[in-house]
């Protein structure tokens, strides 16, 4: 092996200079891979070094994580080209794990260890960890409710406002009769009709739905008009010389033109009736997210706050990245579109 | 009544149909103050001519055929197809407008089944799609999107949508007017064998008084706006015809003259 090596060198030395911006490429690549495994290193010692100023049962464990990610970060930047995509999206993502390591050190060392931000109010990350694990149950009633009222709010809201837009949109007789009812009620904030709401409804859950799919329907439907009447007349006369009936046109014609417009009126929806859940639910439905934040914020329950403050962003986030994809699979005939 | 004139025209493709414009008038009201387009425009083309209309940019070609399209009503006057008044669009008679109009969402295969798709007939008659696709020369394009092509590629996916509907009269404003001259010549001599082929009657919009005499049986020439039909040419040359052909080049100088160019020419 030696006596190979050693010929190998000498018979080709042209390979082995261009090895070293090989190896500095290399170096280059995982050197951010080993700076995010120091990172979480650190943040696990910090876990583990000093003494908690509180009672946390997690940090042990917590430190001992932070171990196997600073380990996972090693070995899957540094052998990132063994791993195929995988390798290469954790590569792409390295110097964020930097950013969040250092960041949970700093925190885990500002809050548990010598509580330099005041503790009930800055949990320190093992408390949030001890929520997810031992109140998970409560956790996962209040996702699931939740998403059920939301979600059937929200496709109410947005079936309700696609048909009304599209009929304004079409027809002038429609347009006389909707177009100021929606200009003097559609401006109004969804929440100001809560109180009427809560009493005029049977129950908590049906006030709700109505109140989101209000947040979600006014921008949809003024989008989705919009959208219908800019719709260039020349597509009209194109559909109507091959023999399209009005069916058509509204289907075929109307609707796939003024998609790009509905799927802004979506997109706002979505944000608005987040809103209208959150308040909904801390004020009337005694469930779900925003039911949870009110009641840990009722029993000075910091960490269960920013639990459930993690869970929502990951939840609301989750909802416009899918709400991205459908449009992006819908609209692949348009140029330049935002990715998310 | 309208599906059997349709079965009819799948059927027994398109003879053509003869076209009778009768003192025809239009105009357009801007802010109010009345602008006059078409002033007594009489025009009558038997089935299966092939008419070259010629006049200067603004005159009311455009507006003329859209009138026979059935797309607008006229002011004054009666157009006919077949001896039945034409009071709205109907794929007997299909247009390729100036701007090709494809419609973006749909790929380019999509946009040739327009016709076809809105009639609902498309099903049972798939193939005439990628025919009229090979026609053009575009096959490969099919799944493209219409932002993908360029311009000349456009306008023939525009000529394509309407030829996939066997027109009895088929309505072109300016079709290959982005057109390289290459293509442009190319796809000249292809609008003359389908024609042949087909036997539809063609009204043809251009500003190109070389172009309409290669291709036409018959030049009409407009006066400036509002337009009034200001002479009647026949061509009676056989196809294919050749561009230096000096009676060819006769005919054009005096439409030059016509409009008003004849000091340069
Ligand atoms: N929808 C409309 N509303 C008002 N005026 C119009 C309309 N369409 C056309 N016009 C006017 O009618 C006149 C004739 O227009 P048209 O499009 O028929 O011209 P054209 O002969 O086709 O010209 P070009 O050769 O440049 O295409 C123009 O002056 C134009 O301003
Ligand atoms: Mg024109």
């Amino acid at each position: 092996m030696s006596t190979y090596s050693l010929s190998d060198g000498l018979a080709s030395g042209a390979p082995r200079l261009s090895r070293t911006p090989l190896l500095a490429n290399w170096a280059r690549e995982s050197g951010v891979g080993v700076l995010a495994s120091i990172a979480w290193i650190a943040f696990g010692l910090s876990c583990l070094w000093w003494e908690d100023v509180g009672d946390w049962s997690r940090t042990h464990s917590l430190g001992i994580a932070a171990f196997v990610i600073a380990a996972i970060a090693l070995f899957g930047t540094v052998g990132a080209d063994y791993l195929g995509s995988a390798g290469r999206a954790l590569r792409k993502r390295a110097p964020w794990l930097v950013a969040l390591g250092a960041f949970l050190t700093l925190w885990e060392v500002a809050t548990a260890k010598f509580a330099w931000l005041p503790l009930p109010f800055f949990p320190p990350p093992q408390s949030i960890i001890e929520v997810y694990t031992d109140d998970l149950p409560k956790l996962l009633d209040s996702v699931f409710a939740s998403v059920k009222l939301q979600l059937g709010g929200y496709l109410i809201g947005v079936t309700v406002g696609f048909l009304t837009g599209v009929s304004i949109g079409w027809s002038r007789a429609v347009g006389y009769w909707v177009h100021p009812v929606l200009r003097f009620i559609g401006p109004l904030p969804a929440t100001a009709w809560l109180p009427i709401a809560f009493f005029t409804f049977p129950s908590s859950w049906s006030a709700s739905t109505f109140l989101i799919a209000l947040a979600t329907g006014f921008p949809v439907t003024v989008l989705t008009w919009s959208g219908v009447a800019s719709v260039s007349n020349a597509y009209y006369d194109v559909a109507r010389t091959l023999g399209a009936k009005p069916s058509f046109l509204v289907l075929k014609v109307a609707i796939p033109a003024a998609l790009p417009h509905v799927f802004v009126g979506l997109f706002m929806g979505l944000g608005s009736s987040f809103a209208v859940l959150v308040v909904a639910e801390m004020i009337g439905v005694k469930a779900g997210l925003g039911w949870y934040l009110q009641w840990a914020q009722g029993w000075a329950a910091y960490a269960n706050m920013y639990a459930a403050l993690i869970v929502m962003s990951l939840l609301c986030s989750g909802a416009i990245t899918l709400l991205f994809a459908i449009r992006d699979r819908l609209l692949v005939w348009q140029k330049g579109t935002v990715k998310w | 009544m309208v599906t059997a004139a349709l079965a009819e025209a799948v059927t027994h493709p398109a003879a053509g149909a003869a076209l009778d414009i009768e003192q025809v008038s239009h105009a357009f009201d801007i802010d109010g103050t009345e602008l006059p387009v078409l002033s007594d425009v009489s025009i009558s083309v038997e089935p299966g001519e092939f008419v070259a209309l010629l006049g200067p940019s603004g005159c009311g070609k455009s507006t003329l055929l859209r009138l026979v399209a059935g797309l607008d009503k006229p002011r004054a006057g009666r157009l006919r197809e077949d001896e039945s008044r034409i009071r709205s669009p109907h794929p007997s008679r299909v247009v390729v407008f100036q701007d090709p109009t494809l419609f973006p969402w749909r790929s380019v295969w999509d946009n040739v089944a327009l016709g076809l798709e809105a009639q609902g007939i498309l099903k049972s008659q798939r193939h005439r799609v990628d025919d009229a696709l090979d026609l053009v020369g575009l096959a490969s394009f099919r799944n493209a999107y219409p932002h993908q092509l360029s311009g000349g590629m456009a306008q023939r996916v525009a000529l394509a949508r309407a030829l996939v509907n066997d027109p009895k009269i088929l309505i072109l404003d300016e079709p290959l007017g982005k057109l390289d001259s290459l293509t442009r010549i190319t796809m000249q001599a292809e609008l003359v064998s389908l024609w042949q082929r087909k036997g539809f009657t063609t009204l043809l919009v251009t500003h190109d008084a070389e172009e309409a005499l290669v291709l036409a049986n018959r030049v009409i020439v407009f006066s400036d706006r509002p337009a009034r039909v200001k002479a009647d040419i026949r061509v009676d040359r056989p196809y294919p015809r050749h561009r230096g052909d000096p009676y060819l080049a006769d005919l054009r100088r005096q439409i030059l003259g016509l409009l008003g160019l004849d000091a340069t020419w």
